[in-house]
C-alpha cells in the first residue's frame, strides 16, 4: 500500500515532462501554455439542462494541492460545475456540456474516458451525509474492496478513519452500523470513505451545510490537514467558512444578460485577494454582504 | 391553494345557521356511513374466516379418518377409498421450487433492467409489457403449454437436457407426451416472473439516489452499486416478493393440471407426470362421488389454504420487519 | 502489475488497474439483465401470437352470435352475467372498505385491513372455487351466481387497494373547506368526495373485472354443467362461460374443439388487454389529474 506521502514526489517527477494532450480541442487558435500546476483548466465551459443554461462560459484552474472555494448566492451554478468535474451530471436527464474541461491535460470529455476511472481519481462527498446502510467498517472498506485492495485492508481503513480524524471515536464500535453515528461524525466517515482509495482530487459539495457549528469546525480543521495530499475543491455558501479554508476563491453569481439569469464566474483570486480587495464590484458587493 | 368548495351546503344552510332537522340528519347519516363502511370492513374479515370454517368443515370426515397422516401418505385410490396426499405435496413442491428457482433471478435481474438499466422511453413500454404477462388468464397459458410449449420441450428441451445433463435422476428419459412435472414449472415460471419483477422494481425505485450516487462517486462499476448497494437495501422486500410468487405457484391449479399429465406417484425425474394438490383438485372434484373422496380433496384445499395463509403472513412480516429504515447492520 | 495500485494521476483517463475486468463484468450483468427482459417479452409476444394467428381464423359474427355448434355465444353471455353479478357485490364493499381505509381507520385499523384484503388476494382461486361449493352448490345446485361470490372475493381487494390509492389523492383542501363549512362527513364523502375519486374507482374497478373474467377454477365447481346452446341470463342456474368451456375443450383432445378454444382465447385475451392497457391509462391520467 502507497503511503499517501511517497505518492507525491512521483506525480512531481512526471509532470515535469508533461505529456500533455493537445489542447487545441476547443477550437481556439491561441491556446494558453499547459501549466504544470494546474489540476483542473476549464475553459469557456458552458452547461445546460436541456434548454436551461445553468452556467455559461467559465475559464478556472484548479491548482494542485490548494483548496479552492466556489462561492456565490445559490442557484448560481457551483454546484453544477463541481458535479461536472467527476462527470456526476451525466446521469441528469438533458445534461450538456461545452467548452474544454482539462485534468492533469487530458480532456476530461474526451472519447474514451471512463467515467468510472474518473470517479476513482476524483472523489466527491455530498451535501447530506450519505453513508451506506452498513457498518463503519465495511462503508469504508467497500470501494477498496471493489478496487482489489484487499491486503492491509484494515490498516487502509484505520489511515482513512485517522485522516477524517474519526478514528479515536469510532475505533471500538467498527462492526457497528454506520447510521447509529451523528450527523458530523457521518459526514467525516463520508470523507473517510473518499480518501480511503487515495484520490487525486477530493470534490466537496457544501459538507458542513447540514452540521451543526461543532461539527462544521470540525470538518474545516480536517481540510487543513488534507490540503497537502489531496487537490480539493469545495462549494461553500459560508463565506466566512471559505475565508478560514481556501487557498484561492472563485466568486460565482447570477448574470442576467440574455432573457434569463445564467450562473457566471465573476471573479477568481488568491482568498485574501477576493475578500480583502475584490477587483469586481459585484464581488466586492457579495463579500462585504451587500446582498444574498 | 385550497381549492373554493362547490356549494354542498344547500338552501338554508348559511355558515352557522343549520336547522336542527338539518343537524339530526347529518348526524344520523355521518353514523350511517361510518355503519356502512366498518360493515364493508367486517364482511372483509368475516369471508376468510366462513372460507377456512367451510374448508375444515368440508374436510372433517378425512381429518378424522387419515389425521394427519394424509400428508405423507401416497396412495391415492378413490375406488378403494384410500387418500394421501403425499405424492400431491410433493408435486406442489418440486413444481414451485422449479418456479421460484428459475423465476426469481429472472425477474430480479427483468427489475433491475426497468429501475437501472432502461431508459425511459423502454422502460415506459417494457414495464407494462411484463405486467400484460401476469395478466394472461392460467386457463389461456396452461392452453397454449398444452398444445405449443409441451410439443416443444418433448422434441426438443427434454431429449437436450437428458442426452447432456442424464446422469442426474432429475433429467430421465423423457415421456411420450411433454405433459409432465417440467413443463408445469415452465409454465408457473412464466406466472411467478411478473409478480416478483413487478415488486421488485418498485423496491429498486425506492432506494434513495444519494446512495446510489455516494456508491458511483466512490468509483463503483454499474454492477457493484447494484451488488453492494441497490441489492442489499432491498433484500428482505425481494424475499417478500418471491414469498408472493411461491404463494401464486403453489395454489395454481388450472393451468398445471392442463400441463402436468396427472400421474399419481413420487417420481425423481421431472419429465414423468406428477400432479400437485390444487390441480389434483380440480381435475377430480367435479367428479368426485363419494363423500370420502370429495372430503379428501377439501383437506387438499385445506392444506393449500394454511399454506397460502402461512405464505402471505410470512411475506408481510418480512417486508416489515426489515425495511429500508436503516435496520440493517453490516 | 499484479498487485493494484493508486493511478498515476497524470496517465490518461482510461481504466487503471482492475477496473477493465470489473467494467467486463458490470456490461456481462447488464447483458443478463437485458436478456432476461427480452426473454420475458419473447414469451408474451409468443404467446399472444398463437392465440391471435389460430384464434382469428374462427372468429366471425356466427362464432359470437350463436349458440353450440356453431358459436359461442351463450359462453359469452355468460361471462358477461357472471362478471355483472361479481362486480355488483364487490364494487360497493370494496369502495365502502376504501372509505373506511381513508376515512375512518386508525393506524392499526388500516395495518390489519390491510392483512385481511392481502390474505383475500392470496387465496388461491380453487379454495375459493371449493368454498362456494361447499356454501352455496352443496347439497342444491350449481349457479352463476355462486361462481360469481367467489369472483366477487376475487375482485374485492382490487377495487378496495385501487379505490383507497384514488380517495387518497383527493386534494385535502376540498376535505377542510367542506368541514370549514361545516358540512356533514357523509355529505362531502358522497356529494365531493366520491365524485372526485370517481374516475380512479371506475378505473380500478374494470381492472379487477379483467382479472376475475379470466378465472377458470371457481366456475369449474360453481358453473361447469351447462346447456352450450341456450342463451341464458338467470343467475341462479349455471351459466355456460368462456374460461370453463376453454377447459373443457383443452382437455377433450378434439382438434375441432381446439380451434373453438382458440377463437375464445383471442376473445377473452383481447378483451383482458384491452380493458388493461386501457384502464391503465385512465387510471395514470387521474392520479396526474388529481394531484396537480
Amino acid at each position: 500500500m502507497n503511503p499517501p506521502d511517497q505518492a507525491v514526489p512521483s506525480r512531481v517527477r512526471i509532470q515535469t515532462g508533461a505529456t500533455a494532450l493537445p489542447t487545441g480541442a476547443t477550437g481556439t487558435t491561441a491556446a494558453p501554455a499547459f501549466q504544470p500546476e494546474l489540476v483542473f483548466d476549464a475553459r469557456g465551459v458552458s452547461i445546460s439542462y436541456g434548454a436551461k443554461q445553468a452556467l455559461a462560459a467559465v475559464n478556472l484552474g484548479i491548482r494542485r494541492g490548494e483548496i479552492t472555494a466556489l462561492i456565490g448566492p445559490s442557484g448560481c451554478g457551483k454546484t453544477t460545475f463541481l458535479r461536472s468535474l467527476n462527470r456526476m451530471n451525466d446521469s441528469v436527464p438533458g445534461f450538456r456540456i461545452e467548452g474544454s474541461v482539462l485534468y492533469h491535460g487530458h480532456e476530461l470529455y474526451g472519447g474514451n474516458v471512463d467515467q468510472v476511472e474518473v470517479r476513482r481519481r476524483i472523489g466527491m462527498v455530498f451535501q447530506k451525509p450519505n453513508p451506506f446502510p452498513k457498518s463503519i467498517y465495511d462503508n469504508v472498506a467497500w470501494a477498496p474492496r471493489n478496487l482489489g485492495l484487499r491486503r492491509g485492508l484494515d490498516e487502509r481503513v484505520e489511515t482513512a478513519l485517522r485522516g477524517a480524524a474519526l478514528w479515536d471515536e469510532v475505533k471500538d464500535r467498527l462492526k457497528d452500523s454506520a447510521l447509529g453515528l451523528s450527523g458530523g461524525q457521518q459526514q467525516r466517515l463520508c470523507i473517510a470513505r473518499a480518501i480511503a482509495i487515495e484520490p487525486d482530487v477530493l470534490l466537496l459539495d457544501e459538507p458542513a451545510s447540514a452540521l451543526d457549528p461543532i461539527a462544521t469546525g470540525a470538518i474545516e480543521d480536517l481540510m487543513h490537514s488534507l490540503k497537502g495530499r489531496f487537490t480539493i475543491v469545495i462549494v461553500t455558501h459560508n463565506m466566512q467558512q471559505a475565508a478560514r479554508v481556501a487557498d484561492r476563491t472563485a466568486f460565482f453569481s447570477l448574470e442576467t444578460g440574455g432573457e434569463k439569469p445564467v450562473g457566471t464566474l465573476i471573479e477568481v483570486g488568491d482568498t485574501t485577494q477576493i475578500f480583502s480587495d475584490p477587483r469586481d464590484p459585484r464581488t466586492r458587493d457579495y463579500v462585504t454582504g451587500r446582498f444574498g | 391553494m385550497s381549492t373554493a368548495a362547490p356549494s354542498v351546503a344547500g338552501p338554508g344552510a348559511r355558515a352557522g345557521r343549520i336547522s336542527p332537522l338539518r343537524k339530526r340528519l347529518d348526524r344520523v347519516g355521518d353514523r350511517m356511513l361510518f355503519g356502512v363502511c366498518a360493515l364493508a370492513a367486517l364482511i372483509a374479515g368475516a369471508t376468510i374466516v366462513l372460507v377456512g370454517f367451510q374448508i375444515v368443515h368440508g374436510a372433517s370426515p378425512a381429518l378424522s379418518k387419515f389425521g394427519f397422516g394424509f400428508v405423507y401418505e401416497t396412495t391415492w385410490q378413490p375406488n378403494f377409498g384410500e387418500f394421501g396426499a403425499g405424492a400431491l405435496l410433493f408435486g406442489t413442491a418440486v413444481t414451485s421450487a422449479f418456479a421460484l428457482l428459475l423465476g426469481a433471478p429472472i425477474a430480479i435481474a427483468i427489475g433491475l433492467f426497468l429501475t437501472l438499466l432502461a431508459p425511459r422511453g423502454v422502460r415506459g413500454v417494457v414495464g407494462p409489457l411484463v405486467e400484460l404477462l401476469a395478466a394472461i388468464p392460467s386457463v389461456i397459458l396452461g392452453f397454449w403449454g398444452l398444445l405449443v410449449l409441451a410439443p416443444f420441450v418433448q422434441a426438443h428441451v427434454e431429449p437436450f437436457l437428458h442426452s447432456t445433463l442424464g446422469f442426474l435422476p432429475i433429467f430421465g428419459a423423457p415421456e411420450t407426451t411433454g405433459l409432465s412435472v417440467f413443463t408445469a414449472s415452465l409454465i408457473l415460471t412464466i406466472m411467478v416472473i411478473p409478480i416478483i419483477a413487478s415488486i421488485s422494481r418498485d423496491l429498486f425505485q425506492s432506494v434513495p439516489p444519494e446512495l446510489q450516487d455516494g456508491a458511483s462517486a466512490l468509483g463503483a462499476t454499474r454492477w457493484e452499486v447494484v451488488r453492494g448497494i441497490v441489492l442489499p437495501t432491498t433484500s428482505s422486500g425481494v424475499v417478500a416478493a418471491c414469498i408472493l410468487g411461491l404463494g401464486r405457484a403453489l395454489g395454481e391449479a388450472i393451468a398445471v393440471s392442463q400441463v402436468i399429465g396427472a400421474g399419481s406417484t413420487i417420481q425423481a425425474s421431472l419429465f414423468k407426470s406428477g400432479d400437485t394438490l390444487a390441480s389434483r383438485i380440480a381435475l377430480q372434484f367435479p367428479g368426485a362421488l363419494t363423500e370420502l373422496h370429495k372430503a379428501s380433496l377439501y383437506y387438499c384445499a385445506l392444506i393449500l389454504l394454511v399454506i397460502s395463509v402461512v405464505a402471505n403472513v410470512a411475506a408481510s412480516w418480512i417486508g416489515r420487519r426489515f425495511s429500508y429504515s436503516g435496520a440493517v447492520n453490516g | 502489475m499484479s498487485a493494484p495500485t493508486i493511478p498515476d494521476p497524470s496517465a490518461p483517463l482510461t481504466p487503471s488497474g482492475n477496473l477493465r475486468r470489473r467494467q467486463l463484468v458490470s456490461r456481462a450483468a447488464e447483458l443478463v439483465a437485458t436478456a432476461a427482459a427480452i426473454a420475458a417479452i419473447a414469451v408474451l409476444a409468443i404467446v399472444i401470437w398463437t392465440v391471435a394467428s389460430r384464434g382469428i381464423k374462427t372468429i366471425d359474427l356466427d362464432f359470437v352470435f350463436t349458440g353450440y355448434p356453431t358459436g359461442v355465444g351463450p359462453m359469452l353471455l355468460g361471462t358477461i352475467v357472471i362478471s355483472l353479478v361479481a362486480t355488483l357485490i364487490a364494487m360497493p364493499i370494496g369502495v365502502l372498505i376504501a372509505l373506511f381505509l381513508t376515512e375512518y381507520a386508525g393506524a392499526r385499523g388500516v395495518r390489519s385491513m390491510k392483512m385481511v384484503l392481502d390474505l383475500l388476494n392470496g387465496l388461491p382461486s380453487i379454495v375459493l372455487g371449493v368454498f362456494v361449493f361447499a356454501l352455496l352448490v352443496d347439497h342444491k345446485q350449481q349457479s352463476a351466481f355462486a361462481g360469481a361470490v367467489a369472483l366477487a372475493i376475487i375482485e374485492l381487494p382490487l377495487i378496495a387497494r385501487g379505490s383507497q390509492e384514488v380517495l387518497l389523492l383527493v386534494p385535502k383542501g376540498l376535505r377542510e373547506a367542506s368541514d370549514a363549512l361545516g358540512v356533514a362527513r357523509w355529505r362531502s364523502v358522497v356529494t365531493v368526495i366520491l365524485p372526485t375519486a370517481l374516475g380512479g374507482i371506475v378505473t380500478a374497478t374494470v381492472l379487477a373485472v379483467a382479472r376475475a373474467a379470466g378465472e377458470t377454477a371457481p366456475l369449474i365447481l360453481a358453473s361447469s354443467v351447462f346447456d352450450p346452446k341456450s342463451f341464458s341470463v338467470n343467475p341462479f342456474e349455471a351459466l355456460p362461460n368462456v374460461p370453463v368451456w376453454i377447459y373443457k375443450l383443452s382437455e377433450e383432445g378434439n382438434p375441432e374443439g381446439f380451434n373453438e378454444a382458440w377463437g375464445m382465447s383471442l376473445l377473452l385475451v383481447s378483451f383482458i388487454l384491452f380493458a388493461s392497457l386501457g384502464a391503465r391509462a385512465l387510471l395514470a391520467r387521474s392520479k396526474r389529474k388529481l394531484s396537480q
